[in-house]
Parts: C-alpha cells; structure tokens; sequence
C-alpha cells in the first residue's frame, strides 16, 4: 500500500505544480476598463484583434463562440450567461429587438459608423430600421460551392441540382433549420419567410427526398470537406469562398437562378449589459479600417466597409444588382411559427 | 509431443496477434493526430513538410490557454473541495447509526449511477430557476458535487477498516481528538484520501458533458473547446495539442508506474 | 450526557457540507426536473412530456439509441474478454506494463479522441489515403451510424477492460488447476470458471459502457454528420437550440427509466448483487 501512496503523492506533486503554473499563467490581469464578455460566432473575428483591442482600449476581453443563431438565442433569453455584446444574424436581430433583449446602441460612441457600406443599409433596414440595434460585421449570400473537376459546372445553376441522384454521398448541407427551409422554398417556389404549415410540411418532405444523397450536415466546416475533397458540392455562404479558393483551386461558387438568401451578420449590445459603452467600444473598433481590413483577410467575408472597400469588390462577394434583385433576407417569423418549424425539422434531423 | 507444442506456438502467435490488433486499433488514431501536429499545412490530406508552427500557435493561442488553465484550475479546486468535504462527511456518517448511513451512501450514489447528460441538465436548470447566472462557480460547484462520491466511495472503506481502538486509546492517553485523528486515523486512510482526490482530479478534467452544460460566458475548458472547434472545422492546433496531452499523460503515469514497481521490488 | 456521545454528535455534524452538497447539487436538482417534465409552459401539471417519447421521431432516437448503445456494449465485450483473459496469463514481469498500454487511451481527453476518428474516416480521409494507394476499396462509413458505434466502442473499451481484467485476475489459481486436474477442458474452465467468476467485473464494465453510449450527444455529433440523431441529441438540442425545457426534461426522466430498467436487468445476471468499482 505504502508504494501507491508514495506513488499517488508524486502524481499529485506534479499535477499540482502543472496546475498552479499553467493556473497563474492563464489567469488574466483585469483591464482597467473592466471588462467585456463578447459572445460570437466559432472563427469570426481575427483573433489578433482581440489583444489589440485590449490594447487601444484598456479593456479587457472574454470571448465565447457558438455555431448558429439558435443555439445564442435561448442564452441570451434565459439570461443562463451574461454577455455584453454578441453577434447574430437578421432575422436573430430581429427576433432579439422584440422581446427587447437588446439595447439602442448610442452612436456617439460608434462614431465609426460613418464608414458603414451604403450597399448593406436597404438589407438592414428590413429587419433593423434605422439601424437602432446593431451594426453590421459581415454580410453576403448563400449559394453553391463545387468543385469543378468533380462536378461539371455546366450541370450547376439551379437549387434543384441538389436533388440529383448522380452527386450522391458527396452533399454538404447546412445543419441549419432556416437556411435549409430556405433552399426547399426556392426549389418550390415558396418565400424564405413563410407561416404556412402547408408548405413547412411540404418542403419538409422534399428535404428528407435529399436526405439520402447528403453526405453530412455542416456549417464552418462545410469548406474543409470541400478543400480535402471529401465531397463535390457543398451548400455555403459567400465568405467562404475566397478562402477555399485559396487551399484548392478547384473550387467555384454560383448563385442559383432561383435567387437566394442574403445575410447580414451584427453586432449588437444586449438590454442587460454590464458594460455596454465597453459593448460599444468593441463595435466601434470594429469598424476602424485596420480591423475591418484583418478580418476581412483572416475571413474572406465581405466586410460592409467603405473603407475597404477596394479590397473586397470580387464578384463572389458583390453580386451583381439583377442577381440581388432576386434575393430576400430571413425575417422573424414569431414564437408560433419558430415552433412549428422546429417541429418539423425535428421530424427532418431524426428520420 | 510435437504436434502439441506446434498447437501451443499457434496460440501464443494467435494472442500476440489480437493483443497486436487491438493496440493498433487503440493508438492508430493518436500517432496519426501526432503526425499530423508536425505537418506543415493546414490540409490533412497532403503532407507539405515538418513544421513546429502549430505548436506556436497553440502556445500563443489565448483561448487553448485560458481552456487549459481553466481545467486544470476548476480540477484542483474541485477535487480538493470535494476531498475535504468527502473526508468529513465519512468522519461524520461513521458517527451515525446504521441506517441514517445507509440512507445517505444510497443518496451518494445517485450522481455515479446518473447519466450525465441528467445531472448537467438538472444542475443548470437549477442555477436559472434561481436566478444565478452561469459562470465559473457554477462549473466548479457542478465539478464538485460528482466528485464527492467518488471521495467517499475511496475513503469509506479505510474507515471500515480502521481498528477503533487506536484512536480511543489514544484518547485515553491523553491526547486531544485533533492530535489523535491525525496521528492515529489519518495514516491509515490517507491512501484512500489521495486516490480519492486523484480519482476526483482525473474525473474533472475529463468532464464534457456537465461543463458544457453549466458553464457560463467564456468559461471554457479544454472539452468544450475542442467540442465547438470540431463544429466550426478542426484546426492542426489541435493536433499539437491532443500530442502534448498525450505525452504529459504517458510521462505522469509512467512515472507513477515506475516508483510503484520499485517500491515493490524492494519490498 | 457522556464524553463520547457528545463526541459522536459533533462529529455527525462533520458531514453538513456534504449534506450541503446532496440536497443543492443533487436532491433538489433531481426536484426540479421532475417538476419541468411533469409541467408545461405555463406551470400546470401535464404528462405531455413524458409521453412524447411516443411520438414517432422521439421513439426512432431512443430506438436507435438503445441500438446502438447494446451493439457497443456487445462488441465491446467481445472484445475486452479474450483481453481479459491474455492478460491474466501475459508473464508477471510485463503485466503490469501491458495492462497499462491498454488503459492509457482512457486519461486522453475523449473528444480528442473521437475528433481522430473524424480525421482518419472520412471520405478523404486517412484510412482512405491509404486504401486508395493500395488500390483497395474506401471505407465508407462516416456519417452513418456504423461510425458512432466505432466511437462508442473506441471510448469506451478501456472501461469495460479494466473491470473484466481485475475480476480475472482475483480468481484463485488453483481453483482453475483444479478443474483442469479434475478433466475439465479449457472450453469447459472458460465456461465454468473463469465466466462465472468474472461476473461482477462483466457487470460494471457493462454498465460503463452502455449508459455513457446510451446517453452521448458528442459522439454522434463529431462521427454521424447531423445525421444520426440519438436521444441524447433530442435532449441536447431541447435546452441548447429549441429551449422547451419543459419537453427536455420530461425525455430525461423517460431516459433515466430506461437506464434503470437496463441496469435492473444487468443486475439480474450479477449473481454476487454487487458490482465492484473500478
């Protein structure tokens, strides 16, 4: 018995050490500004920017990640973490503005706001007039990505290729409810936006016809399926694009005829933020020109900067007027709807 | 006499094979992490050449920091809460009669028979119905109510195995019930006590599922880290960091082995 | 009243902490999911929520997950046992050192882990590098269930080795010479030997294996592509994405019965009634 003890206490000598070194090494000193909690999407900001930040600022900043709109919406409704300033897309902005979750943002501490992209304004206003909310970070479209020596891009123009049967197993698909309701509405003709239990359950069924031919359900990852060449054709947004291009040259994107989604991502304060003009300043710094042009580099997204704005005129990221003309955002559609289509993409994800 | 040992060659080869088997199907997936740490780029579909960049950038990386700091720190400080708790609630409960005992270490029992998934859900709720934000306390108070029971489970059966006569004896010599515990008492659990904490330890840092429940803006551990990036795409950080995890493991238990098996031979 | 009575009540109080611990971290908790999964939004008792396990997605998940979770269990016994069994009889020297290389995997964080078969299993994975360089057929099978099951067993298997591997190696020598001596042949002493007194070690690595798998969400989530949805998934998704807590925690407690229910079972074949730890 006396070895495992002598044994144990080694262990515990080491572990102990480890954990008091890499415990006060982790430790950060607070920001004499206090500090901010940032609640964002996985990968979405350069994350230089973040000591940066702290370093222009004085404050100091905690940052926490999550995959879609509807995993940040029941932390922010239940309160279950306190965050200062989030990121969210439209119709999640939207949905917050109701139920009053966030604050008015006070541009006097926003005075970057100037730089903001007339192109993106007409979107925001459709889910956040005024901009009183939130100010945009990343905007762009959804649209298919493939790979052309796998797949002949001829064959491509259309939500519908994603239903043929000859690009089995090799799908990449949102794991996203609204963005999925989206491509079903397109192919039958439906808005993004609509209530009807009718259609819901009628797109319902064609998406579980494609079922079969989808190789996985992903989001962020989607693109290093595609650069690894583990599947043809994936369903992604704008953003992404540059970058695959970048690792694999194969790759080329194209906005269905039927139209598509465009998006807007923002940044927004909430209602109960502990530090909102800290939640503000975050906004702000966004918006300077360095950061807009290291996120734009570390994300390929397009960024809604005048400032920058020669840096990210390829195609992929400004669609030309007549290919926007046929695009709609996703709008809150109320709790009712929300449930009825958790509902029946439930009825999807489990079959 | 031939033919038998020809059977008993066959078996031994037929065993080293399995044993061969299986350890190729336990350790193919992290030599290949390890071998990918060093690749240069960031596909793992081709090899570009070694590299260290990945370990850079794990060590530079604030967020894999702070995750290692956190576990590491919620760990310790769960498992020495709950040991000490654990040690006292033996003390108290052999003070008790039979069945308020019994009761109790039935009760003990819930958090180790419970799926995990039941225990994270309950506690977080909990928290909300009470209005208390998640944050670093939750994690740590959650890490602590499912390590005690395996401090008690460690514990309770070098208290049945002490001689009571020793601590009363030493009583009546004169000592006071604080010398006499740890002089007496404390030597002869203190096996328990360490593998309790040790069980407790190894326990927290392996938690996903309740930390990913109970934890609150920004608190990450190491677990719920790799979780979200395996959503977002799996960056070779990670392979850098699963090979330095893997080494630090090997090395603390080879070690331990090592002093073990001396202590043994000199015995 | 006595020295030592007095004595023996202030040590009663020595466990309050824990008594603590008990009621706020487990006692109430437990309280409080029973008191969403028996209520609906608005707080009025309703068994909805228990009964919509019945509805036909939540039945598939939990069917699938019982599936799973035994077709684990199995392989994993399979093969733990002939483990088992070369290692009680591997040369005492090495021992030691070959039972640990077989635990070791058990202290790597196991979403490391599971992330490696992500790696290795798909479509372009290693494996497949591989297999197209020798000109063999690929592997197929991330995103399916067949590779949530290969995660299952590759988490878990060191669990449900340890146990079988210490009951082994606790039976008495002689009692398996005697059986050879009395005629026994070794299909025989396996049968009526070494199995019969492995039980207890069967039994918990039973448990230890088939309720984490029956539970997991993680798993699933890294190796079935969002397109394996098990009960844990359901339940997961219920508080994180959909937040009805009310319809998770009511699955919850249809889960938690199922896990009696199974152990309950295990427990019958357990001759001994106690599962020794670890």
């Amino acid at each position: 018995m006396k070895n495992l003890r002598k044994g144990l206490t080694l262990a515990l000598a080491v572990i102990l050490t480890l954990g008091l070194v890499t415990g006060c090494g982790g430790g950060s000193k607070a920001g004499e500004n206090g500090q901010i909690y940032v609640y964002c999407f996985g990968d979405y900001i350069d994350p230089e920017l973040e000591y940066e930040f702290e370093e222009a600022t004085g404050y100091d900043v905690v940052i926490d990640y999550f995959d879609t709109n509807e995993e940040l919406y029941p932390v922010i409704k239940n309160n279950t973490a306190k965050y200062d300033v989030i990121c969210a897309s439209d119709y999640m902005i939207s949905k917050l503005v109701g139920e009053g979750l966030l604050a008015e943002i006070d541009y006097s501490n926003v005075p970057n706001s100037a730089y903001i992209s007339e192109n993106v304004k007409p979107f925001m206003e459709e889910f956040d007039p005024g901009m009183k909310h939130s100010v945009p970070h990343t905007w762009g479209t959804y649209g298919i990505m493939y790979n052309k020596e796998m797949v002949n891009s001829a064959d491509i123009d259309s939500w519908e290729d994603l239903w043929d049967e000859k690009y089995a197993d090799q799908i990449v698909m949102p794991d996203s409810m609204r963005e999925m309701y989206m491509i079903a509405g397109k192919v039958l003709g439906y808005s993004m936006n609509t209530t009807s239990e009718k259609e819901v359950k009628e797109m319902t069924d064609l998406l579980l016809k494609q079922k079969p031919l989808v190789y996985k359900l992903a989001n962020d990852s989607a693109r290093d399926l595609m650069i690894g060449e583990s599947a043809a054709l994936a369903v992604v947004n704008s953003g992404e694009v540059l970058y695959s291009q970048e690792l694999n040259e194969n790759m080329e994107y194209v906005i269905p005829k039927e139209g598509t989604e465009v998006w807007t991502d923002c940044w927004a304060v909430t209602a109960n933020a502990a530090n909102k003009a800290g939640g503000e300043a975050w906004i702000n710094f966004m918006l300077e020109e360095d950061s807009a042009e290291d996120n734009f580099e570390y994300l390929t997204y397009a960024i809604p900067n005048t400032r920058i704005a020669d840096l990210t005129d390829e195609e992929v990221l400004n669609p030309p007027k007549e290919v926007l003309a046929k695009c709609e955002t996703l709008k809150n559609l109320g709790a009712e709807a929300d449930d009825m289509y958790s509902k029946y993409w439930k009825e999807y994800k489990s079959k | 006499m031939m033919k038998k040992s020809g059977r008993a060659r066959a078996a031994a080869v037929g065993k080293g094979l399995y044993l061969a088997l299986i350890l190729i199907f336990l350790y193919l997936p992290i030599f290949t992490l390890m071998v990918l740490s060093f690749n240069e780029g960031k596909t793992m579909s081709r090899w570009t050449g070694f590299s260290l960049r990945w370990y850079e950038e794990m060590f530079a990386s604030r967020t894999i920091m702070d995750a290692l700091g956190n576990t590491l720190t919620i760990a310790f400080w769960a498992a020495t809460i709950a040991t000490i708790v654990g040690l006292l609630a033996c003390i108290g409960m052999n003070a008790m009669k039979d069945r308020s005992r019994l009761v109790l270490m039935g009760i003990n029992n819930i958090p180790l028979l419970n799926a995990d998934i039941v225990t994270g859900i309950s506690i977080m709720m909990t928290f909300i119905v009470c209005g208390i934000s998640l944050n670093y306390g939750t994690v740590l108070f959650s890490h602590i109510t499912f390590c005690i029971p395996y401090v008690i489970l460690s514990v309770m059966p070098k208290f049945k195995q002490l001689e009571s006569h020793t601590y009363e004896a030493a009583l009546d010599l004169g000592a006071s019930p604080l010398y006499a515990f740890f002089k007496v008492v404390m030597p002869d659990i203190m096996p328990g006590v360490m593998s309790g904490f040790l069980l407790s330890f190894t326990m927290s840092v392996d938690d996903f599922v309740i930390t990913h429940f109970t934890r609150g803006a920004g608190i990450n551990t190491l677990s719920t880290l790799i979780y979200s990036q395996v959503k977002v795409g799996i960056r070779p950080t990670l392979y850098a960091l699963s090979t330095v995890i893997f080494v630090l493991v090997l090395v603390i238990l080879i070690v331990v082995n090592i002093l073990s098996n001396r202590k043994e031979g000199e015995k | 009243m006595t020295k030592t009575s007095m004595n023996s009540n202030l040590k009663r109080l020595f466990s309050g902490p824990f008594l603590a611990f008990i009621l706020c971290g487990t006692l109430v908790p437990l309280g409080v999911i029973a008191f969403y999964g028996f209520t609906d939004r608005s707080g009025a008792f309703t068994i909805e929520n228990i009964m919509a396990i019945a509805t036909r997605n939540h039945a598939q998940a939990l069917g699938l997950s019982l599936g799973l979770a035994l077709i684990s269990t199995v392989i994993c016994l399979l093969l733990a046992f002939p483990l088992g069994l070369i290692l009680k009889d591997s040369k005492l020297g090495k021992k030691g050192f070959m039972v640990f290389v077989f635990i070791l995997p058990m202290w790597m964080n196991f979403l490391l882990r599971t992330m490696a078969w992500q790696v290795l299993l798909e479509r372009n994975g290693i494996i497949n590098i591989v297999l197209k360089s020798l000109g063999l057929p690929l592997l197929d099978i991330i995103n399916t269930p067949a590779a949530v099951v290969l995660g299952m067993v590759y988490d878990y298997l060191p669990f449900m080795v340890l146990p079988i591997y210490n009951a082994l190696i606790k039976i008495d020598k002689n009692l398996i010479e005697a059986a050879y001596d009395l005629g026994a042949d070794k299909l025989l002493v396996l049968r009526k030997v070494l199995i019969p007194l492995s039980v207890p070690g069967i039994v918990s690595g039973i448990t230890m294996v088939f309720v984490p798998s029956l539970t997991t969400f993680a798993i699933s989530t890294m190796l079935g592509g969002g397109k394996v949805n098990l009960i844990g998934n359901i339940i997961e998704q219920e508080f994180t994405v959909g937040s009805n807590w009310n319809l998770g925690a009511g699955l919850s407690i249809v889960m938690m019965v199922f896990i009696i229910i199974s152990m309950a079972l295990i427990e019958k074949f357990d001759r001994e009634g106690e599962a020794s730890m670890i």
